[in-house]
């Protein structure tokens, strides 16, 4: 167990790279407190992995410097870093038992025999595996390989960490479910740092109590599912988190006034300032539609184009002048036959060359 | 297991099996033909029942061409396979090289048998072959033509060169189709070079490794040009192999009905031991199933 922090860490494939573009992963300066549970969100190609790679000692990163507690681990093996891994596709042994497989870790370092079988045994039950113990690992389906995968992991008590590197990917809806309520279990009871790699958000904000966003190599966000939601900080950690994502405009703000097309709201801060490009980002969730009387001057004509219904919600989709805007609605208020938008002024973002601007209060 | 009966299968099977019957089962009733009969020409047989199968079966002559082609073989495979793994193991994944190493590795499949026989002919002489002149001046007695150790080495050199390329192609297809993770997760796990070779390499290559010595087994058995290049078989009988002594039998002696039932005993062993490495292979490891079926 450890505290485990990446000090300027860039990573770049090439091994003589020339512009910022070269770079996979581009200076990330962060610190993983000892026990949390973390999500390394982001969209595929990010550079996700390759940082999960860098923290466990598969890959040695091109600048900076990785500290677990104080030391550093930049250079050293996983094996001497005493790391978990488990990745996007289950590994396992295949000519060993599935009890061999998880004694595998204890035996490479040399554990006692009592206390391999001991601690295999606990394991076995953890992961309701008592039953196949004696089985060979091969025939098994793809989620209890994978829980295999994350035996051999939990197996060590003392790991500094345990990383996995997007670990439902191949399992089945109905026991990623499943898995994923082992996962957060077993975090409570081991207390082990936990990193954990997706591009699926549901996963990210249910396991995580903080979540990583990622983008092009660079660390956009860090922060709990709530913060992620009411306050992006930038646009596109807005976009990505949410399903509609937020929805992401450009505007003009004078002082205290948003003003698009013929429009004008009056935000709950004022902007002063601003320069570069100007965009205003408001969540579905957190805009209306009310008939022209109830909206009164605050409403916004809204052109409706289609209404998707998604269960207890519906998805309303069309323009406020050119601008496409999303609306969630429930399921059960109709919508008026001529709508008006209504934005809620404390949930509006502004956004400053994608960066969130907080007004002046 | 209920397996459907279907009649229309056989229509598919059908050009499949006329292209076999005029390829193998037809001449291969011819031999069985010559085998059961005696002739001394002119379209004119006599009745011989199993009498030649006895007399080959019982001839030391074919005993010791069959120690020898099994001792072949055995040199072969313990050195071309556990070789072959070897290389296969050392050349990179990726990068400029590969393509390099293995068109290196393809040249020799490349030349035909007769032509690696001649190479080493002359590359063995004393006179004017390279290795030969070479290991005279070094001191070294080496004549293929006069020795039985140094024909057989000769031959076997021949072998593992004109060979061991085709199992590190085949291990190497093999080794480069395991994913990454596997190599990371074993580091992960602490494991060793040795228990990655044995755990995630050799488990990972043993179908193409089956092939591979299956084809070298039965290739190695039915060795024939080189060593009739080479000496034609001797010093003496040293490398007469069964190939070698079925021909003398055949065309030098026109033996045919001998030859004809040491055929099919020729082919029925290399049957035979094919079938016996596969089981062997194919079972190897499986052992450990067994009680696991009894459980459930």
């Amino acid at each position: 167990m450890a505290q485990i922090t990446l000090d300027n860490i860039a990573h770049s494939f090439n091994p003589y790279p020339g512009s910022n573009a070269d770079y996979a992963l581009k200076n990330i300066d962060y610190q993983w407190d000892d026990g949390g549970a973390y999500a390394l969100l982001g969209p595929s190609g990010c550079g996700k992995t390759t940082l999960l790679n860098i923290i466990s000692g598969l890959l040695t990163p091109s600048n900076g410097r990785v500290l677990y507690d104080s030391n550093d681990m930049t250079l050293l093996t996983p094996e001497l870093r005493n790391i978990a891994q488990v990745f996007q596709f289950p590994v396992i042994y295949d000519t060993m038992t599935v009890a061999e497989n998880l004694a595998f870790p204890l035996v490479n370092r040399g554990v006692d025999r009592s206390e391999i079988n001991k601690r295999v045994d606990d394991m076995l039950q953890t992961l309701e595996l008592s039953d196949k113990a004696n089985r060979r690992a091969q025939g098994l389906t793809a989620d209890e390989k994978q829980k295999i995968s994350l035996g051999r992991g939990l197996v060590r008590y003392d790991v500094s960490a345990i990383l996995f590197d997007e670990p439902l990917t191949v399992i089945d809806p109905h026991m990623k479910w499943q898995l994923r309520t082992k996962l957060k279990s077993l975090h409570e009871q081991f207390g082990h740092t936990m990193i954990y790699v997706t591009h699926d958000q549901t996963e990210a904000l249910t396991f995580a109590d903080k979540v990583v966003v990622m983008y092009e190599g660079n660390v956009l966000q860090v922060g709990t599912p709530e913060e992620l939601f009411d306050q992006p900080e930038h646009t596109f950690v807005g976009y990505f988190i949410g399903s509609p994502g937020m929805n992401i405009f450009p505007a003009s703000i004078n002082g205290q006034t948003l003003t698009l097309g013929s429009n004008n709201v009056k935000l709950s801060k004022g902007y002063s300032n601003l320069n570069g490009k100007t965009e205003v980002g408001i969540r579905p969730e957190f805009i209306s539609l009310a008939s022209k009387e109830k909206a009164g001057t605050r409403g916004m004509k809204f052109k409706l184009d289609t209404v998707e219904d998604v269960g207890r919600l519906k998805i309303v989709r069309g323009k406020i002048e050119d601008v496409t805007v999303n609306v969630i609605v429930d399921e059960d208020d109709s919508i008026p036959t001529e709508p008006y938008a209504v934005f809620d002024p404390e949930r509006i973002c502004v956004y400053q060359d994608s960066f969130l601007i907080r007004g002046d209060a | 297991m209920n397996k459907p009966f279907n009649n229309k299968a056989w229509f598919f099977v059908l050009p499949v099996f006329v292209l076999v019957a005029i390829s193998a089962i037809i001449p291969l009733m011819t031999v069985v033909n010559y085998s059961v009969q005696d002739t001394f020409g002119n379209n004119v047989f006599y009745w011989a029942g199993t009498e030649w199968f006895k007399e080959v079966l019982h001839s030391s002559r074919f005993h010791d061409a069959l120690g020898r082609n099994l001792l072949f073989s055995a040199i072969i495979l313990a050195i071309e396979i556990p070789l072959g793994i070897c290389i296969a193991l050392t050349l990179p994944k990726k990068g400029f090289w590969v393509p390099v190493c293995l068109i290196l590795m393809a040249l020799p499949l490349l030349i035909p048998w007769n032509v690696v026989g001649t190479i080493w002919q002359v590359f063995g002489r004393a006179d004017i072959g390279l290795l030969g002149n070479t290991l005279m001046r070094l001191g070294m007695d080496y004549n293929y033509a006069t020795n039985v150790f140094d024909a057989w080495a000769t031959i076997v050199v021949m072998d593992v060169w004109h060979w061991t390329s085709l199992v590190v192609l085949l291990c190497y297809a093999g080794l480069v189709s395991i994913p990454e993770a596997y190599y990371q997760a074993a580091r992960i796990d602490g494991a060793s070079k040795w228990k990655v070779f044995k755990y995630i390499q050799l488990p990972k290559i043993k179908r193409v490794l089956l092939i591979a010595v299956l084809l070298r087994f039965m290739d190695s058995f039915m060795i024939y040009t080189e060593p009739f290049v080479l000496t034609g078989g001797g010093p003496g009988n040293s490398t007469t192999f069964l190939s070698i002594d079925l021909v003398k039998t055949a065309i030098g002696q026109f033996d045919l009905g001998p030859a004809a039932a040491m055929s099919l005993i020729y082919f029925l062993i290399v049957l035979l031991l094919s079938w016996v490495f596969y089981t062997v292979m194919e079972n190897y490891g499986a052992e450990k199933q067994d009680p696991r079926v009894e459980q459930d």
